[in-house]
């Protein structure tokens, strides 16, 4: 039997919520002055990114080394890739090498999938294109339910450029699926098209949803993918979708700011909210490693792993 | 899933899972060995030999080894307040991370962790556990001790000790000895879980 983490729709509660709690257990590794665990030794992770990261990448290798795994970093830059390889041959040679574990990052939506059939040790997706990024939605969660308490019936607004946001896309599964209320804001451009079976509210408006939520997450504007004007200009998107001090004034008093990461500031976000109390967005990186330690260990420490999809 | 989250802890076939059928009522075949007096007799003695032995409950730290091993835990501290009239402190220790056996079985859910804020260097620390069997938990929670700091000294106080040692193991401090046989089944019931106190025997050709 085959598990991999390739989506949040993928996951049940039950699932969601075993990753979280053993999250939680994880967390007070972080505070230790041994932070390591010996459960993955003699197990190989590989990280294998055809896309620029910094922080999941080393987030992932952070996670995988202190529950002692061996990792390989595989970047397609100056790899066999660059030379022409396809992801089955560069898949194949991964699978002789014996890896237990392929976390991969890929520019095509679906990779991860197809990857999930040419081997047979788990595939973790650490972001697909416009597809999905699920151990990023995992950490978002994880760092509401440290500041808020249980999700259900707590009100998420998810403000940006959604239509190129694999995070927008799995925080939306995952968030329903632990019974918050998600509404995404965006201009119309940003939006995809069929939105349908999206189980959220969408919204053009920041400025109503602004004073409901508990939550409100700021999407990176992607300059990468934006080979089209969606916008007529940056100090317009900012003015209607970015988020200053004045927005973060009239937000409830409870609610936090996150961000995925990286940010543009003054852009989506002004520098004084990032910075400020409220702002979760140092907290996302710390739990970002306890969460993905969690991932790996429910998938790779015993028999068969515990959680994610069946492939 | 649920497999994971229902699994015993134990590779023995010894029930302490959080889903236990029959509750704290014996099932067919079941016998209680020690009844709700006979464990309190027992905690009572244990605390009382751990405070002779530390001389004292100041450099004390109680930990209990989840699910039952927490609330033993628990319980002897108690006892060893009312005794000296001063907290003795007590928290719990998952070991799930350091077992050998991980690999045998699904991946299965973390128990509780619970340390005081200072630690466990310099401390007396006192291992508690329902049962003692195989010895391959307590060396488990040994390996996880040692990545927490370094206590003067560690010791262990199990409820029941049923014999069929793995490893060179031993503890100071026991309940009750229950000579078994491997096809038994030992079973630990405490009223914070099970509703009841009691040590149920079942099965095995006697």
């Amino acid at each position: 039997m085959m598990r991999h983490l390739l989506s949040t729709a993928d996951l049940s509660r039950d699932d969601a919520l075993l990753i979280l709690d053993t999250a939680e257990q994880l967390a007070q590794v972080s505070g230790r002055s041994i932070k390591k665990l010996p459960t993955l030794r003699g197990r190989t992770v590989v990280n294998l990114f055809f896309e620029d990261s910094t922080r999941t990448r080393i987030s992932f290798e952070a996670a995988a080394k202190r529950l002692s795994a061996d990792v390989i970093n595989f970047s397609a830059k100056g790899s066999s890739v660059s030379k022409g390889e396809s992801l089955k041959d560069t898949a194949l040679t991964l699978q002789a090498m014996g890896a237990d574990a392929v976390v991969i990052r890929h520019g095509a939506s679906g990779a991860p999938h197809r990857l999930a059939n040419w081997v047979d040790g788990s595939v973790v997706n650490a972001g697909d294109g416009t597809h999905e990024h699920p151990t990023q939605a995992l950490l978002d969660a994880f760092t509401m339910r440290r500041r808020l308490g249980d999700l259900d019936g707590r009100r998420v607004t998810i403000v940006g450029d959604v239509l190129h946001s694999r995070v927008a896309r799995s925080n939306v599964h995952l968030l329903h699926t632990l019974g918050a209320e998600v509404t995404l804001v965006a201009p119309p451009t940003l939006l995809p098209v069929a939105m349908g079976d999206w189980p959220c509210e969408v919204s053009y408006d920041f400025d109503a949803v602004l004073s409901k939520s508990d939550v409100v997450m700021m999407l990176r504007v992607q300059h990468e993918r934006m080979n089209a004007s969606y916008f007529p200009s940056a100090r317009e998107y900012s003015r209607r979708y970015g988020l200053d001090p004045e927005r973060l004034g009239r937000m409830p008093e409870e609610a936090i700011v996150m961000h995925p990461g990286p940010m543009n500031r003054g852009m989506e976000i002004a520098a004084e909210v990032a910075d400020c109390a409220r702002s979760t967005i140092v907290e996302q990186v710390t739990n970002g490693v306890t969460v993905r330690m969690a991932v790996l260990y429910l998938l790779l420490s015993g028999s068969e792993p515990a959680i994610g999809g069946n492939q | 899933m649920n497999a994971a989250r229902n699994q015993a802890r134990d590779d023995e076939p010894r029930s302490n899972g959080e889903v236990v059928p029959g509750g704290g009522r014996p099932v067919d075949g079941e016998r209680a060995v020690l009844e709700a007096p006979d464990i309190n007799r027992a905690l009572t003695r244990i605390a009382h030999e751990i405070l002779e032995r530390a001389k004292g409950p100041e450099k004390l730290l109680l930990l209990g080894i989840p699910t039952r091993g927490t609330v033993l835990a628990r319980r002897l501290a108690d006892r060893i307040e009312q005794v000296e009239g001063r907290p003795v402190a007590s928290g719990s220790l998952d070991v799930t991370m350091y077992r050998d056996d991980l690999r045998l079985r699904p991946a299965r859910a973390l128990g509780r962790t619970d340390l005081p804020k200072e630690g466990v260097d310099g401390r007396i620390v006192v291992l508690v556990d329902d049962v003692l069997y195989s010895g391959r938990t307590v060396r488990a929670a040994l390996d996880a001790l040692n990545d927490l700091g370094r206590p003067t000294a560690v010791r262990l106080a199990v409820l029941v000790d049923r014999g069929h040692r793995e490893l060179p193991i031993r503890a100071d401090y026991v309940g009750k000895n229950l000579p078994t046989s491997r096809a038994e089944t030992v079973r630990v019931c405490l009223a914070e879980i099970d509703q009841r106190d009691a040590v149920l025997l079942r099965g095995g050709q006697r």
